[in-house]
């Protein structure tokens, strides 16, 4: 009973903030609301024993991504007439993406295997089953190849990006700290006698 | 499980975490004035000494002081984020101390097995700190952006990238401990440093140990990384703020040292348990307080003695020195472990062989 109050908690919420992203005139409540869209679905990983999914989804999205997301939105200037003539733009093409979504949703709940009952209270594996290990042995021998794959992708992407954005300025003046921290008293001050 | 049975669960979970956050206050309270006093007597001055018996009850005063201000709301800002920011910024850092384990009990042997004394002996404990405690950046974002005013904007930018930076070196730093220890359970962690001084992982990471809390310096912004809070760079984030919303801020800032000095102790220093095998008789929370203490003095230590650092010199200490020293720590622990000749040497700390 306690765990379905609780899911039913972080369901309605999640889904509420959803909502929220989708209608929040200002772009920072919108972020705000995905963050606590993610919150509540870490805990819904956490009602079905899968609690290093859950952190890992806090700690990359909500520690990692939407920081990035807020930085770019932060520099972003808003402006009022703008919004209302870009909603009249895609409004035809985001309209025929939510039916899709919809019918997709309907099907999926309608196929039967979110049964009353079966959300939530799956059968517990216990403290002593760590599913830490669990997924990294998985990780590291069934899914070898894949994981090395997406290890390999995230890298390229990753130098692509330092390589892409890259650029040494002519007129910028740098400093050579490991030079300003080597001076000793003996370069700089000249003892004269007078 | 009834509605009786789950209010009783409810008070209880009340009464852990007010168990937790009070003195957690208290403490922070006692902090300030023990840094005025610690700097005062580095500095060769008096420190606060007039309210109460030797100033003790100076940090009480302050506070006073801080409830009566008047809090003041710039016309322009954005209401909701302005209020909301410093509650965001202090609840990821009380949140991350549900997972810290405080010692093991026995309750005077009524229990025949010892619980660990934490909220939650959650088996991601060292993960979740890692991700609660990433969260308070949006406090210092929504701060900086909330006041719509550029000397917080350009602050908040900036205490936000030392963060993150920091950030990046410090979870490398942690990826050794779980090398060793096997487990990310925080309790196991310290299991795994039972036996006196040589089995505690400063010993085999001690680079690490360093990284680790030198990291955690920047992350809560304090000298030599209070580039957050300087005058020659008007302030920070904080420019707008005043009163009891100014005083949250430096209670998330307070109570994250706490939390840095704790996992310190706990990942580096053996936890609850004592340097001579002899002296545990000692009850642990003592040992593990007297660690966390000795941290805290050490942070004062650090502000009393080094200049600011430059904020390009921060930069070039995260991202240049620290973290390929971290990466080539972990590369250096993985070896030692699966190399033949050498696994002999790093055995002795393996929790897990």
């Amino acid at each position: 009973m306690l765990e379905s109050a609780f899911f039913n908690l972080f369901a309605g919420l999640c889904v509420l903030s959803a909502l929220g992203v989708v209608t929040a005139r200002n772009t920072m409540h919108s972020v705000m609301f995905l963050v606590f869209c993610f919150f509540n679905a870490a805990g819904l990983f956490f009602l079905l024993d899968a609690e290093f999914l859950g952190v890992i989804l806090i700690l990359v999205y909500v520690g990692a991504v939407m920081v990035l997301f807020m930085f770019v939105i932060m520099m972003l200037e808003q402006k009022k007439d703008e919004l209302k003539s870009s909603v009249r733009q895609y409004l035809s093409l985001g309209g025929v993406i939510a039916v899709l979504l919809l019918m997709e949703f309907v099907a999926a709940a309608s196929s039967g295997v979110f049964v009353h009952g079966a959300h939530a209270t799956a059968a517990h594996l216990g403290q002593q089953i760590n599913n830490t290990e669990q997924i990294g042995q998985v990780l590291y021998t069934k899914y070898l190849l894949g994981f090395e794959i997406a290890a390999i992708i995230l890298l390229v992407a990753l130098i692509g990006a330092v390589v892409l954005t890259i650029r040494k300025r002519k007129d910028a003046k740098y400093q050579n700290i490991s030079a300003q921290v080597k001076v000793r008293r003996e370069d700089r001050v000249r003892k004269v006698r007078m | 499980m009834s509605v009786m049975d789950m209010v009783i669960q409810a008070v209880i979970w009340a009464l852990e975490v007010l168990a937790i956050t009070v003195p957690i206050a208290l403490s922070v309270a006692y902090i300030t004035y023990a840094e005025r006093r610690v700097i005062g007597w580095m500095q060769v001055r008096k420190g606060c000494n007039r309210v109460g018996p030797a100033g003790l009850l100076q940090p009480l005063a302050d506070g006073l002081k801080l409830f009566l201000k008047e809090t003041i709301i710039p016309a322009k800002a954005n209401k909701l984020l302005f209020v909301g920011a410093p509650v965001l910024a202090l609840v990821p850092t009380l949140a991350a101390f549900a997972v810290v384990p405080f010692g093991e009990t026995s309750l005077f042997g009524l229990w025949k097995v010892p619980h660990v004394m934490a909220i939650s002996n959650l088996n991601v404990g060292l993960l979740y700190l890692m991700a609660i405690s990433s969260l308070s950046v949006y406090g210092f974002l929504m701060a900086g952006w909330a006041s719509n005013s550029k000397y917080p904007i350009m602050g908040s930018i900036r205490s936000t990238c030392q963060m993150i930076s920091y950030e990046v070196s410090m979870g490398f730093g942690l990826v050794t401990v779980m090398m060793l220890s096997g487990s990310l359970n925080l309790s196991d962690i310290v299991h795994a440093q039972a036996g006196g001084l040589l089995h505690w992982y400063m010993i085999p990471l001690f680079p690490m140990l360093l990284v680790f809390f030198i990291s955690g310096c920047a992350e809560t912004g304090r000298t030599p990384f209070d580039l957050t809070e300087t005058e020659e760079l008007v302030s920070g984030y904080n420019v707008e703020y005043s009163g009891m919303w100014f005083a949250t801020f430096s209670l998330a800032e307070y109570g994250a040292m706490i939390l840095i000095s704790l996992m310190t102790s706990i990942l580096f220093l053996g936890g609850w348990y004592a340097p001579i095998p002899a002296l545990d008789i000692i009850p642990g929370i003592v040992w593990l307080l007297a660690k966390t203490s000795f941290l805290i003095f050490t942070f004062i230590w650090f502000r009393a003695t080094f200049p600011r650092y430059r904020y390009d010199q921060m930069m070039r200490l995260g991202w240049k020195i620290f973290l390929p020293w971290t990466l080539g720590w972990i590369f250096v622990v993985g070896l030692f472990i699966y190399t033949p000749g050498l696994d002999h040497i790093i055995n002795f700390w393996l929790a897990w062989r």
